[in-house]
């Protein structure tokens, strides 16, 4: 069992200064505050344009059995794949550019920093930014009269989970990349599962496809905030949270594995 | 701890099937200034990442303070510091956050990193630019924030991977003269450099690296003794004839060499050696008697010149 | 110069610089710019206009259309501005600052006047290839189809140019400080929004409707929708693509001014 441990955690892989990658980023954001300002009204926008533009449009939509005005669907959707956004901005161009051409890992593996306090770190990271993000969007979903059960707090954690999850995506998929032209990939990646995770529609609307829904992980988060909100819980809600964490797990393994391949030659 | 600070047997690096460093046997003790010397590609900055604990061993054995770096890569790390051949500082950040950012890296209070910083600024002379963004920085300042950075965890160990290149000659005399100085504090230095006069200047003992092997090793000096003479003699004929005149200039010292752009005429007695080229008739452009320096060393011993 | 003409114009030959580098990444590209479209149309345009177009009182709001309809237009209009927008931050400033191609085009006879020209130019090619690329994608659809696309294809490339050439005269003095993260989220993702493509301006409130007719996303929009649903009225068509051409020329002018001023400084 011991040898096996070891396999999966090999001293290089020991976890113990996490904290101070993001130390540093909270000194080198203090000159690009724009940059996390601005990432809160990215979904802000969204909102805004779907309940003024489309809310009358569409009108209400038919959603676990009750009729539910547009924008009060949206809302929880549009924070769970804000909170992927944000998750996969921070762990995809960002650490690129550190990896491949800031060489800020490099600097920081000359020090007691091992490569899964970088990896733990980046991803400790994007998960603070991203509750940041939930925490006012929630907020502003309470402004504007879209709040449905008090219940509505446990989308945090939920948000955070979400978050966990691309970062750890994200970061393992980074590793993988060969330069700034494959961050390309990732915006055709992430635009499905923006439009096809349940998010501007009811999984309903699929007929029989809906069981594809199943595949988006963004579609497990945003079942997850929408129970949240509505504050109707199902044993569903277990097999969204396996498949987050689940995925999480897999995909920090192989971002640790990959990190230390690529910084430790 | 009295063993030496370094131990390396039969150490190698490969890169998939190519051969990087090829079994070197190295010791370094407290307190010197140990060089490694070589042209590109020699294994040099191979070598020394491995020492830094960034780059896995592919076989052999190498200890740090008796360490093992497979194991112990964290600890060992906390104790030296390293300046890259490429400069990997944080350019998003300003010149003393650098510093600063570092030591948290180390573990040290935040207190002790804003007191270091403002020490090593110092050190540096970058107290005016403390402020400044990295990107903004000459070549040189850049070099010399590198080699403050590295020193903020104040190492016992400090690994130079060609400190100076790139650098003009003045701020290559600045930056000697802070080695020399962190080599009384006791600090101990290794560092890989392509210039002869470097390694003669700073280095107690050096090995030279040719394509993964040490192809020599000792003193600047007694490298010189062995493998050269004294003096050394430089002729120039017109462009291009040079090999024209190795019959000529035989015999005119202990041994001689072509270049392309010279000849080079190993002699104890310089001065009476250009007087026999003078009395054999030979007219050269320009003639020049030098001290012999490891330059020579490296020729004598790869065939091939060190400058880059 | 009068006595010594050169054999291409100076802005041609900066486009041929742009084309070596584009050689490696157009396959991905163009295939992105296919496959985006075409998920933004099941997505919206699919899932959403079913929505919308069940909703009794819609198709009035819309002026009698169906809802992917009326989005098309939108569609092929957003892609030129978001890539317009897109090339000419980063790539600009890394012409200028890390590559520093526009020095290397600088030491050769050509002049800061030709690099932006030459911008120009490949953003006419790009944003050209981009939002054909979005009209094949719409021409699969039956409700789409129709002759409109084509000159909808030609507004498109003008709206890209209103965009690319003021936010080329950004990116010459900008810093990286978060600065284009903020057009990208403070301009380029609002108007996407709010500029009139996913539903008619009257839905907004007066004042923000108004900001959005003041910029040139609004008026292509518009312009290329009377193409693609055979309302055209040449009158309008030819103020809006003026209006759209102040923004062009205005940001030439700008661009070039500060270009030169940057690399003759
Ligand atoms: N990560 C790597 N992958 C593959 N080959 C490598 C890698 N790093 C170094 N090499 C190769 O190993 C050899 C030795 O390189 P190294 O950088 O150690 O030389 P060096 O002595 O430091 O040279 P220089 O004076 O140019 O810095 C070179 O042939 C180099 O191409
Ligand atoms: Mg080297």
């Amino acid at each position: 069992m011991s040898g096996l441990l070891f396999r999966i955690a090999p001293p290089v892989m020991a976890v113990r200064r996490p904290h101070r990658m993001i130390e540093r980023h909270l000194l080198a954001y203090r000159h690009q505050w724009l940059i996390i300002v601005s990432g809160f009204f990215e979904p802000l926008f969204y909102l805004l344009s779907m309940r003024a533009g489309l809310g009358d449009l569409v009108g209400t939509v038919r959603f676990g059995g009750a009729e539910v005005p547009y924008d009060q669907f949206v809302a929880p959707a549009l924070m769970a794949s804000s909170a992927m956004n944000g998750a996969i901005f921070d762990s995809t161009g960002n650490v690129l550019g550190r990896l491949k051409y800031f060489r800020l890992y490099d600097a920081a593996l000359a020090t007691p920093m091992t490569p899964a306090d970088v990896a733990v770190g980046e991803i400790g990271w994007a998960l603070l930014r991203g509750q940041l993000y939930a925490v006012s969007f929630l907020a502003v979903m309470w402004g504007m009269g879209l709040i449905g059960s008090p219940w509505v707090i446990l989308a945090l954690p939920a948000c955070a989970l979400i978050g966990f999850t691309f970062a750890a995506i994200g970061f393992a998929g980074t590793t993988f990349m060969r330069g700034w032209q494959d961050m390309d990939i990732v915006n055709t990646a992430l635009m499905p599962l923006f439009l096809f995770s349940a998010t501007f529609f009811p999984t309903s609307s699929y007929g029989k496809w809906e069981w594809v829904v199943q595949l988006s992980p963004l579609y497990h988060g945003v079942a997850l905030v929408r129970a949240a909100n509505s504050g109707v819980w199902t044993a569903g809600i277990i097999g969204h949270v396996a498949v987050l964490l689940g995925l999480a797990l897999i995909a920090l393994a192989i971002a640790a594995r990959r990190l230390d391949h690529l910084l430790r030659k | 701890m009295s063993g030496p600070l370094i131990t390396a047997h039969q150490l190698v690096k490969r890169f998939g099937d190519f051969t990087a460093v090829a079994g070197i046997d190295v010791e370094v003790r407290k307190g010197e200034v140990f060089g490694f010397l070589g042209p590109n590609g020699a294994g040099k900055s191979s070598t020394m990442r491995m020492i830094a604990c960034v780059s896995p061993v592919t076989s052999g054995e190498l200890r740090l303070f008796g360490l093992d770096p497979a194991t112990h890569g964290s600890q060992i790390r906390g104790r030296i510091g390293v300046v890259p051949q490429m400069d990997t500082l944080d350019t998003e950040l300003t010149v003393e956050e650098n510093l600063r950012i570092y030591g948290r890296f180390f573990d040290l209070p935040r207190a002790e990193c804003r007191r270091r910083s403002a020490e090593l600024l110092e050190f540096a002379q970058l107290t005016e630019r403390a402020s400044s963004v990295v990107e903004n920085l000459s070549g040189g300042m850049k070099r010399r924030l590198s080699i403050a950075r590295s020193l903020i965890n104040e190492p016992e160990l400090l690994l130079l991977d060609e400190p100076t290149t790139g650098l003009d000659p003045q701020a290559r005399h600045v930056l000697w003269d802070r080695l020399y100085r962190l080599k009384q504090q006791g600090v101990t230095l290794v560092l890989t450099t392509h210039y002869m006069d470097e390694a003669e200047q700073l280095c107690d003992r050096l090995v030279v690296m040719d394509q993964g092997r040490i192809v020599a090793e000792g003193s600047p000096r007694s490298l010189i003794e062995q493998h050269s003479t004294r003096e050394v003699l430089e002729l120039r004929f017109a462009a291009g004839t040079n090999e024209s005149f190795e019959a000529q200039v035989a015999g005119l010292g202990d041994r001689h060499e072509v270049l392309p752009d010279r000849i080079l005429i190993y002699a104890d007695d310089g001065e009476g050696a250009l007087a026999a080229a003078h009395a054999r008739g030979l007219q050269p452009e320009s003639a020049l008697v030098r001290r012999a320096s490891l330059e020579d060393v490296f020729l004598h011993l790869t065939g091939r010149t060190l400058v880059d | 110069m009068s006595t010594h003409r050169l054999a291409t114009p100076g802005a041609f030959r900066v486009l041929t610089w742009h084309l070596v580098a584009y050689k490696r990444f157009w396959k991905a590209n163009v295939l992105s710019s296919v496959v985006q479209p075409l998920l933004y149309m099941l997505g919206l345009g699919v899932g959403v206009g079913a929505l919308v177009d069940s909703n009794t009182g819609s198709s009035d709001v819309l002026g009698g259309a169906s809802y992917v309809a009326f989005v098309a237009p939108g569609l092929l209009v957003t892609t030129a501005m978001a890539l317009g927008a897109m090339e000419s931050m980063w790539p600009v400033m890394g012409g200028l600052r890390w590559s520093r191609g526009y020095h290397g085009i600088i030491a050769t006879s050509l002049t800061p006047r030709d690099i932006v020209l030459g911008h120009g130019v490949w953003m006419v090619v790009r944003c050209g290839l981009a939002s054909a690329a979005v009209a094949v994608a719409l021409a699969c659809f039956a409700e789409t189809r129709s002759w409109g696309l084509a000159p909808g294809v030609v507004i498109s490339v003008w709206v890209g140019l209103a965009f690319a050439m003021p936010i080329m005269a950004f990116s010459v003095n900008a810093e990286m400080d978060g600065s284009f993260a903020a057009v990208q989220r403070f301009v380029v993702i609002p108007l996407f929004l709010f500029g009139g493509a996913f539903y008619p301006l009257t839905q907004l409130p007066a004042a923000v409707a108004w900001v959005a007719r003041a910029t040139p996303l609004w008026h292509g929009v518009v312009t290329a929708r009377q193409f693609t649903q055979g309302t055209v009225v040449w009158a309008a068509v030819l103020g809006h693509l003026a209006f759209i051409g102040l923004w062009v020329v205005g940001g030439t002018l700008v661009a070039e001014r500060r270009m030169r001023k940057k690399l003759y400084q």
